[in-house]
């Protein structure tokens, strides 16, 4: 079965798609050696991500084991995860130093 | 693991052992080149600057010209300069000359009496130098001894999610076996930086990182830019790229997961090994420059459009995991890292291949731009490149 999304680290809950996916699309992802299968529920372009399970609204979205940002809505599984519905959390950097 | 290198005196191997023709300033850039094409084993920097500039300009510059110098790769240094430039030959001679026992000789133009009496003794001198380097037999040296600049550029969609990561993999693997990788291109890092902070050996480096970013972004809030604005880029968005962090760690990825244990100011020497980070410009020519200057012996360069930069003293090997790319661009396109993206590959199994091709290219073997002779230089400035 060839791979169509990549999942970046194993505590991600996005995967990116290597190509296009159609809505009711099948998606194949490899976590931990296995194969793994999503729907697409919706279109998916190229290099973008898919969620891999429901993101509740205010959840982050995780890729590469690290949070990308927060989700301003419910996103399903199988649902486009994008700039219209993560965003980052505004941070300053006085907050980030070790006192 | 071992490599067949150079061994110097001080610090460590080179897997070069060029005879470097080094100008003082950019007045001595043209006969530099003419001197290097009269001997092989003889490579040339064409600067642009070192003269009539502010202090801290002349500092940055100082710092490429001796670093270049003192990069293992280089077995000896021939200087040429006009005579009435900021730092003239002789003197940068002596700096060198403190630094490092390699041999280096100096002329100034004014003083020799023009272009082709400088360069007829700059020739004399450069090809007993090449004499002499041939001479000098490769040795058997530790992976540790090894210090790799890892940089991107021409970077599309495939870069974060296929190249970056298994680029992170080799920094990790080499890291593991002893040998120092630095990560550089700061102004990408922010967005990021509270997650490379994360790898900070100490909280101290860990620090360090976020004050970079916080003093890059104050920098260009002073002349009246920000670096945010429009951050990730409509570009970027539409290449899958939602939030500034979920860049940035595309971006990062490339520097692997080890401990950071030394943060470098721009074309500073490392003094610990392991994974190392250094502040430098997102301008891939410029980070590469200051690597150099810092003693890296090889860049790996990742790219997605696809990119053909080249350095006179490290061969910079190019690496992408854009299937089309590395087709379309072969004649500049070393390694192909589309098994990645098509998922035949881990990122561990290629890190695994680049670390054959950066044993082969130790013990000599020939990166695309450096058969070419490519030999680009870009030195940062007070007013930084972006």
């Amino acid at each position: 079965m060839k791979v169509n999304a990549l999942l970046m680290d194993e505590k991600d809950n996005v995967a990116t798609c290597v190509e296009e996916v159609q809505a009711g699309q099948e998606i194949t992802y490899s976590r931990e050696g296995k194969l793994c299968t999503i729907i697409a529920g919706e279109t998916i372009p190229y290099c973008h991500k898919i969620a891999l399970e429901r993101i509740e609204a205010g959840q982050m979205a995780v890729k590469y084991g690290e949070q990308i940002g927060k989700a301003s809505e419910a996103i399903e599984q199988g649902r486009w995860v994008s700039h219209h519905n993560i965003f980052s959390i505004p941070r300053d950097y006085e907050s980030e130093y070790i006192r | 693991m071992q490599f067949w290198g150079y061994k110097r005196k001080e610090g460590r191997a080179g897997i070069r052992n060029h005879v470097l023709i080094l100008p003082t300033c950019a007045c001595g850039s043209e006969s530099c080149r003419i001197v290097a094409s009269q001997v092989r084993g003889a490579v040339n920097i064409v600067f642009n600057t070192g003269c009539s500039d502010v202090a801290a300009n002349t500092e940055m510059s100082q710092k490429v010209l001796t670093g270049f110098a003192c990069n293992p790769n280089v077995y000896g240094v021939v200087i040429i300069g006009l005579g009435c430039e900021t730092v003239p030959h002789a003197k940068l001679r002596e700096k060198i000359q403190k630094m490092t026992s390699k041999p280096v000789v100096s002329f100034g133009i004014q003083e020799e009496g023009g272009t082709l009496k400088t360069i007829e003794k700059a020739v004399r001198a450069a090809r007993e130098m090449a004499a002499a380097a041939g001479m000098q037999q490769k040795e058997l040296c530790d992976i540790s001894e090894l210090l790799l600049g890892i940089e991107c550029g021409g970077s599309d969609a495939t870069s974060g999610i296929a190249s970056n990561p298994a680029v992170g993999e080799l920094s990790d693997l080499l890291v593991d076996m002893g040998a120092s990788t630095i990560m550089s291109e700061s102004i990408e890092w922010i967005g990021g930086e509270h997650i490379l902070a994360k790898r900070a050996a100490t909280p101290e480096i860990h620090n360090q990182i976020i004050k970079i970013c916080q003093d890059y972004e104050e920098h260009l809030k002073a002349a009246g830019q920000d670096c945010r604005a429009g951050q990730p880029t409509p570009g970027n968005k539409a290449g899958g790229l939602s939030t500034l962090d979920e860049k940035s760690l595309g971006c990062i990825r490339k520097g692997g997961t080890r401990p950071i244990v030394e943060v470098l100011q721009q074309a500073e020497r490392p003094t610990k090994k392991g994974a190392i980070v250094m502040d430098t410009a997102g301008y891939d020519i410029s980070s590469v420059t200051s690597m150099v200057a810092g003693g890296c012996n090889a860049v790996i360069f990742t790219t997605g459009r696809g990119t053909c930069t080249g350095n006179a003293i490290v061969p910079v090997l190019k690496v992408t995991a854009n299937k089309h790319t590395y087709q379309w661009m072969e004649d500049n396109m070393d390694v192909d890292l589309s098994a990645a993206v098509d998922g035949t590959k881990t990122f561990r199994e290629l890190g695994k291949e680049m670390l054959k091709d950066i044993e082969e290219i130790c013990n000599g073997r020939l990166t695309k731009a450096e058969a070419y002779g490519f030999s680009d230089i870009a030195v940062d400035h007070v007013c930084r490149f972006v």
